[in-house]
């Protein structure tokens, strides 16, 4: 669907109307993964490998069967074997196999009567492990002699020599570098460090699953994408689709991590196997441990520019660990990392190696923040080194529309100059910093996507429309859905409410990812809009006795399209709807389609830091978020998308990471060691949102969810650097790390 | 014929070229003939890829029009959080 060619004021887009979750979410009456109960349920718990790299001999699970109060124990083997490579991986990585392959890997589950005995019946299930040779660490996994996770998830095609963890090559460009070097005043070449971290929702994943003997089975969970869920379960316990209803809860926070399953198939076959509901919730050390987090990476970034800051060639060399199985997120790192620029010369490649950790989950804008901070880093660098002003810069390397752009595509219409212009017209830009303090400016970029889509609508005899969409609500969609089902039939936003339904009540949705949600569902509901509407008028038609095409809808009402049509009173949807009955049935307006066209987004962030030279510590003063929204449908919902995405950049470059000790074993499951930012870490935190509109979607939206999280870690590291003078260039700059590099 | 522009690390799959044509007027003709002509390619392609075509990334449109002049880009499956 293209852009409406037809200029449009809109009425209720772009207003701030009240989230219509507000009220359950503050008086406790929303329903999160962990509140759903049902009679008899059991509790399920996990037992979960203490070794990084073990061979598992045995499983004897008797003593703990005998347990009073113990239904059911499952193990790998009560699982159905798994179609093609990627679904394999998943399975494992919910339940191990042969091996444990890290520290928290799931061996075993138990359904017991109570949380307490299922607890207990973990301690007696002995579990003969043969202790395997681990490694954590990039620099480790591709040594010749590094224990070997799993020799059959290779690289295919990879050329002789390639390690044997290294699963995925990737390589991106365009332009003779050689050429584009030769005609740089400067070349620079640095190398840079990135940790895993962890998405931090603050919901830990959670699930009700209720089997019946008949092979119907229920289950409630939070998660980003209700119909995945569904898929991957029932594949992995051998179900038919329609057997297995899923229905998603509210949901607290995903960022990504929620986008596939760990829990949800081993409640599924508890349940089975006991024949009663199985309900199961990770502790937060469950959470760090075996759900998410990001890649670690390295980097060697190499950038030629002249002296008037023109870049003239560029190349970076990335490497990601993804944890025990294969990742493809190297790829995604490596389009992005140069995206933002129109370079004659420039490559990307890279590759993921295996290493003993939990199997990396999608975190906003996946490989995008680790593939990008280097290359945002060194052009910093040579900034300063060649006294040039970083956003002029920017602005003159910049994309645009027309530009090949470093991963292949030709850009349509983008934002980004628009945004950069906007930075360096903004007063923080222009404001004076003190001792000790620094400015950091970065861009940063992501694709966005579309995918199926599902949307139904009814029209309700007293005017009123109730719309049935498949997506998970995690940044505000059932509001700006909402929102644009009002617009296109002309009637309050506060006539509309929009539900998320299960997986039998509507049809196929790709999760909520990918920026995916307002840009799809909303492009999917103003067509549900325009079927009810294209309804409505035939109905209206066959009252006045007139051609269908002689009635057109304006304001909410169908009115005769021109005086040739004839001299009739418009009629509302309330009075069409009031009458449906007699004139035909029901009116409803639906909407199914894999959409394509989601524009990609750019975005600029500045930071101002104070270091204390002292100790290191390093404090944010200010932050400033601009981005290119297409058009915003609720602009305070878009803020908070900016907003969220650069606290969380943020806390990435600050302080966040995954600490594995010699043993292999996970240091800092919790909250306490894993330092994330709270509000008071953080000033207010701007957001300045630009609308070049996406002209793949009828109101020019653009996918906002996930550009904010990639410019902020080298935002940050550009602007500590600048503060005390020196270069960072590893990630998280916690105060020792900076504190050691002042002492230099 | 189409041009399509071929990721690097998957050129070892078409001798090193970076560009391929292929007899195609859809994307599913386009995976169809890249597979046909260049076997190497199939596992990337049933593992999942898109097509960037005219600068717009599609995934699984079949019946997506392609024409002797599209810009047509093989990408990988494009994923989010």
């Amino acid at each position: 669907m293209a852009l409406d060619t037809e200029k449009r004021e809109f009425k209720i887009i772009g207003t701030r109307p009240l989230r219509p979750d507000g009220i359950d979410k503050v008086t406790g009456r929303a329903l999160y993964g962990a509140d759903m109960v049902a009679p008899g349920m059991l509790e399920g718990k996990i037992l979960r490998s203490p070794h990084a790299h073990a061979r598992i001999v045995s499983i004897d699970a008797s003593a703990a069967l005998a347990l009073q109060g113990v239904k059911a124990v499952v193990t790998a083997s009560d699982f159905s074997e798994a179609k093609g490579e990627l679904m394999q991986n998943i399975l494992e990585n919910c339940m191990a196999q042969d091996k444990a392959l890290y520290h928290g890997h799931a061996v075993a589950a138990v359904a017991a009567t109570s949380e307490t005995i299922a607890k207990q019946a973990l301690k007696l299930i002995k579990v003969d492990y043969e202790v395997l040779p681990h490694v954590t660490e990039i620099e480790d996994a591709v040594k010749p002699d590094a224990p070997v996770l799993r020799p059959d998830r290779r690289a295919k095609g990879a050329p002789e020599g390639t390690p044997a963890n290294i699963t995925n090559l990737s390589n991106f460009g365009h332009g003779d570098l050689e050429a584009g070097f030769a005609k740089a005043d400067l070349i620079i070449e640095r190398s840079f460090r990135t940790e895993s971290t962890h998405q931090g929702y603050i919901e830990p994943h959670a699930c009700l699953a209720s089997m019946g003997p008949d092979g119907k089975a229920d289950l409630w969970c939070c998660t980003q994408g209700h119909y995945a869920v569904r898929d991957m379960c029932a594949s992995f316990l051998g179900m038919s689709l329609s057997q297995l209803r899923v229905t998603a809860s509210e949901i607290g926070g995903g960022f990504g991590g929620k986008t596939v399953v760990f829990i949800e198939p081993v409640a599924l076959a508890l349940s089975r196997k006991a024949g009663k509901p199985v309900k199961m919730a990770m502790t937060r050390e469950e959470v760090f441990k075996a759900s998410g987090p990001t890649p670690s990476s390295l980097a060697d970034i190499k950038i030629g520019m002249t002296k008037g800051g023109k870049i003239t060639a560029a190349h970076a060399k990335l490497r990601f660990q993804g944890g025990a199985f294969p990742s493809g997120t190297i790829d995604l790192g490596a389009m992005c990392a140069f995206a933002a620029y129109d370079l004659e010369a420039v490559r990307a490649e890279g590759f993921n190696v295996m290493t003993n950790r939990p199997r990396e989950a999608a975190y906003r804008a996946p490989g995008a923040p680790i593939g990008v901070y280097p290359v945002e880093a060194l052009i910093d660098e040579l900034c300063i080194e060649l006294g040039l002003d970083p956003l002029d810069v920017r602005l003159l390397n910049a994309a645009d529309k027309g530009t090949k752009s470093s991963y292949g595509p030709t850009f349509e219409a983008i934002g980004l100059k628009a945004t950069l212009e906007a930075a360096k017209a903004h007063r923080h830009y222009n404001t004076p910093l003190g001792p000790n303090q620094g400015r950091g400016v970065s861009c940063g970029f992501w694709f966005n996507f579309g995918g199926s889509t599902s949307v139904s609508m009814s029209v309700n005899d007293d005017g009123t429309v109730a719309v049935t969409e498949g997506n998970p609500d995690i940044g505000g969609s059932r509001a700006s859905v909402g929102m644009m089902a009002a617009e296109e039939l002309g009637i309050p936003y506060e006539n509309i409410r929009t539900i998320v339904a299960d997986t039998n009540s509507i049809g196929f949705n790709d999760p909520t990812h990918g920026s995916r949600v307002t840009f799809s569902v909303g492009l999917a509901t103003i067509e549900a809009a325009r079927d009810a509407i294209k309804k409505m008028c035939t109905r209206v038609a066959k009252i006045w006795d007139i051609d269908p095409d002689a009635v057109m809808w304006e304001d909410g009402h169908a009115r005769p399209a021109g005086e040739n049509a004839g001299n009739y009173e418009p009629m509302s949807l309330a009075e069409i709807a009031a009458i449906a009955s007699k004139t035909g049935g029901p009116i409803a307006g639906h909407y199914e389609v894999n959409a394509d066209s989601a524009g990609v987004s750019f975005g600029v962030h500045l930071a101002d830091i104070e270091v204390d030279p002292e100790t290191g510590f390093s404090t944010v003063l200010r932050y400033t978020v601009f981005q290119d929204a297409g058009k915003a449908i609720h602009p305070a919902y878009v803020e908070g998308q900016m907003q969220g995405g650069a606290a969380q950049g943020i806390g990435w470059a600050m302080n966040e990471e995954y600490i594995y000790g010699k043993d292999g074993l996970l240091q800092n499951a919790g909250f306490l060691d894993y330092r994330i930012p709270v509000a008071s870490d953080l000033p207010p935190i701007e957001a300045v949102i630009l609308e070049i509109p996406n002209p793949g979607h009828p109101y020019g939206v653009r996918g906002v969810g996930e550009t904010a999280i990639v410019p902020p870690l080298a935002a940050v590291s550009n602007a500590v650097s600048r503060a005390i003078g020196k270069r960072m260039r590893a990630l998280p700059m916690s105060p020792p790390k900076i504190l050691k590099v002042i002492k230099g | 014929m189409v041009k399509v522009t071929i990721w690097g690390s998957l050129r070892a799959a078409t001798d090193g070229a970076a560009e391929v044509e292929v007899e195609a007027q859809n994307f599913k003709q386009v995976m169809s003939e890249l597979e046909r002509n260049y076997p190497g390619l199939q596992a990337q392609i049933a593992a999942g890829a898109s097509l960037a075509i005219d600068g717009k990334i599609y995934r699984e449109a079949w019946f997506t029009p392609v024409y002797p002049d599209s810009e047509v880009v093989l990408m990988p499956f494009m994923v989010g959080g």
